[in-house]
């Protein structure tokens, strides 16, 4: 079957009935997953510190390092609250924050290295590219050499975020002090000949186009065809309240119809990204099990603890047990799976 | 029996044919999600094409006091309970003028069966909103209450409904309703009118010309056969009546009542639900997502499941959300008319009889013809 190019997918996009959409999703889902396994891993997000020099326009979740709420979590905490997910049965710890000005690239060295020694069974699934450009600028060192070090001292795979939309337009809207879409890219591609895996993500209905929608997809697409590092792509939707962005731009908050659509062009478009992850943070549990329908084999972590999208006033919950639920009711196979979706226990169908 | 597949559904469809009760059930039931939205889109398109009606409306409930205790509901208080109220005249009134000077175009009235509150009193009550507020079409009183109204001075159910429609009552709403068939009618709500009684009341309405629509409460303790006895109870009815409007179907919201799985419908249930309707039921025009219930997102996506309703401007709504439903309580118009454009159709303001309003503001007229 021939790619889809720029034009076809503009024209899916913007053209296709929700359900054609939804078809042709459905039906890539099925090749690359034949065995109707739907997956999920058991997982806690930890925001070490929500101190942030980035400061981007759509995030409710950031402090100036001068505002008195500011945090920095200690590593015995972060520690406990590894030591509160292994005991649930958790498998991966994803560790994201602010751009903290003071916390070098050793305060991550030793944390990683405690965590690998205490909880070796742990992923450490941590910092993203915006993250990995900033300890290499405040240490004096080459992304290469950052990613190095931070992969000796336990860090095993890169998660997507800050990709937002990878369109520099884009990106100098909504987050000005952010790195460029070539340097996101960049640490991916260097991530990934590391040998360390990671995943891509979307935000979108902020103030990007179709066509940026598009693009995003396809430079998606140009790398992994170079590396075949990317596990997953996922993509959510901006949470407009209680950000500044939202406030002034007055955006509406993306409907589920949209969520879909996109979700399912994704599946079209990225034909060499094994993995496709319904946001159910972002869309709650109905929609994201809809969305198996719409091209996604995945459903995420169960998430202990998530703290950003929160921080919009977006709370959806989700335990283990209404996820196999919701797997089982729309006609697929429950699976915990680790984060290089190596399948841990099937559950009965 | 073997169950129906879908292209055997479809291609009954196609040639015209009604489906049956098996065709119902393999529908309930069906993993292929897209599969069923084609069909159900498909037939929805072609009644009504890509228009979707919402309508400005208010709901106002005059008591939460009720004599029965259904087991599903959060709402309703025992009198002398705390939380237990009673709007007085003056409230309703009030309520009525606020609807009307927002330009609302009708009043959704119900509430609890309420021990002591005569006949008479809701009567007077019809007739003087209907006489400050000529133009606010009152679609008020579920069968339930026409059977309790009928015991509290009102004589029989047809006297009742004939003394209200003279008095300014609309149509009815399609609640208490809940699910029809034993016995799973009993094990929820024990002391609500039977089934056949909640038919009865509705085919006397629709004798005389008081129009109704049709609820299914669904996600707690029932089968999916059950369902499908539901409505077809409800299509032999609209057989013989046609006075059903438009169904309903009600998500159980499980989180403050004592009845159920305890963790609500799933995506799958809900747009299931909504799209067997569509193709079941076909000699209901509107089916009908009441987002309320459902939520926004499920309700938009709905639209390509086979609704062609979407209810409404909900101002206070208090009984899904006592059950703990987490939308808000209200959407404005514009809000409402982002949410069907951002689907893909087209909004149409209706007034409660499927007529499209023009509206500038608050002020609004019926334009000519039926939808």
């Amino acid at each position: 079957m021939s790619r889809v190019g720029r034009s076809e997918a503009l024209e899916l996009l913007r053209e296709a009935p929700l359900l054609e959409l939804g078809r042709r999703a459905d039906g890539a889902r099925q090749r690359l997953h034949p065995d109707g396994l739907v997956t999920f891993v058991v997982d806690r997000n930890i925001n070490f510190t929500n101190v942030c020099t980035c400061q981007c326009r759509f995030c409710a979740f950031y402090r100036r390092p001068e505002d008195p709420d500011g945090y920095v979590l200690t590593h015995d905490e972060v520690l406990a609250k590894i030591e509160e997910l292994v005991a649930c049965g958790g498998t991966q710890v994803l560790m994201q924050g602010g751009l903290h000005p003071d916390l070098p690239l050793e305060w991550f060295e030793d944390l990683f290295r405690k965590i690998k020694a205490r909880f070796p069974q742990v992923q450490n699934h941590s910092l993203s590219p915006a993250e990995i450009t900033h300890l290499a600028r405040i240490s004096g060192r080459t992304v290469a050499e950052t990613l190095k070090r931070l992969r000796d001292a336990g860090l095993d795979s890169v998660p997507g975020g800050g990709a937002e939309v990878l369109v520099d337009r884009v990106r100098r809207e909504i987050s000005p002090n952010k790195i460029g879409w070539r340097r996101w890219m960049e640490v991916m591609e260097e991530a990934h000949h590391q040998g360390m895996p990671t995943t891509a993500t979307l935000m979108f209905g902020a103030t990007e186009t179709d066509e940026d929608l598009v693009d995003h997809l396809l430079r998606i697409r140009a790398l992994q065809d170079r590396t075949a590092g990317f596990t997953a792509f996922i993509p959510w939707t901006f949470q407009p309240d209680r950000t500044e962005l939202g406030r002034a731009e007055g955006i509406r908050k993306t409907g589920a119809v949209r969520y879909l659509r996109v979700l399912a062009l994704a599946r079209i478009v990225l034909d060499n990204v094994p993995n496709l992850q319904a946001s159910w943070v972002t869309q709650g549990d109905k929609i994201a099990q809809v969305a198996l329908r719409f091209g996604a084999n995945d459903m995420g972590g169960t998430m202990l603890e998530e703290n950003v999208v929160a921080a919009t006033g977006v709370r959806f919950r989700l335990d283990r047990d209404r996820l196999v639920t919701l797997i089982r009711d729309a006609g697929f196979v429950p699976a915990q799976r680790t984060t290089t979706y190596e399948v841990l226990k099937v559950f009965s169908p | 029996m073997a169950s129906r597949t879908l292209p055997e559904i479809a291609a009954k469809l196609e040639a015209g044919d009604r489906l049956d009760e098996a065709d119902a059930l393999a529908l309930l039931t069906a993993d292929d999600l897209i599969g069923l939205g084609e069909l159900a889109d498909r037939t929805n398109r072609r009644r009504n094409g890509d228009r979707v009606f919402f309508n400005v409306n208010r709901h106002i409930n005059p008591t939460n006091v009720c004599v029965n205790r259904c087991r599903f509901c959060a709402f309703s208080r025992s009198p002398g309970q705390e939380g237990a109220y009673t709007l007085g005249r003056d409230e309703v009134l009030a309520r009525a003028a606020e609807a009307d000077r927002a330009g609302a175009t009708e009043l959704h009235i119900v509430g609890g069966l309420h021990p002591d509150l005569p006949f008479g009193w809701y009567r007077d009550l019809v007739a003087e909103i209907h006489e400050r507020f000529p133009r606010l079409h009152i679609k008020g009183f579920t069968a339930v209450e026409i059977d309790h109204l009928a015991r509290m001075g009102g004589g029989s159910a047809e006297r009742v409904l004939l003394e209200l429609r003279d008095a300014g009552l609309g149509s009815l709403p399609g609640g208490g309703a809940e699910l029809l068939p034993e016995p799973v009618r009993s094990r929820i709500c024990p002391e609500k009118i039977p089934g056949a009684r909640w038919l009865e009341i509705m085919e006397i309405a629709h004798g005389l010309g008081l129009r109704s629509n049709a609820t299914m409460l669904y996600g707690h303790v029932e089968r999916p056969e059950d369902r499908v006895e539901h409505l077809r109870m409800l299509r032999n009815l609209q057989d013989r009546t046609g006075g059903f409007q438009a169904f309903i179907p009600l998500a159980f919201q499980p989180l403050h009542s004592d009845l159920g799985r305890g963790r609500g419908t799933t995506g799958f249930d809900d747009l299931r639900a909504l799209a067997t309707a569509r193709l079941y039921l076909d000699n209901f025009r509107h089916i009908k997502a009441y987002w309320v219930m459902l939520g926004e997102k499920v309700a938009q996506v709905s639209l390509h499941f086979g609704v062609n309703d979407l209810d409404g401007t909900v101002v206070e709504e208090k009984i899904a959300h006592e059950a703990g439903a987490t939308s808000r309580g209200a959407l404005t118009r514009d809000e409402l008319m982002a949410l069907i454009e951002e689907a893909g159709r087209v909004p149409v303001e209706r007034d409660t009889l499927y007529r499209p309003v023009v509206r500038r503001g608050t002020h609004w007229t019926v334009a000519e013809g039926r939808a």
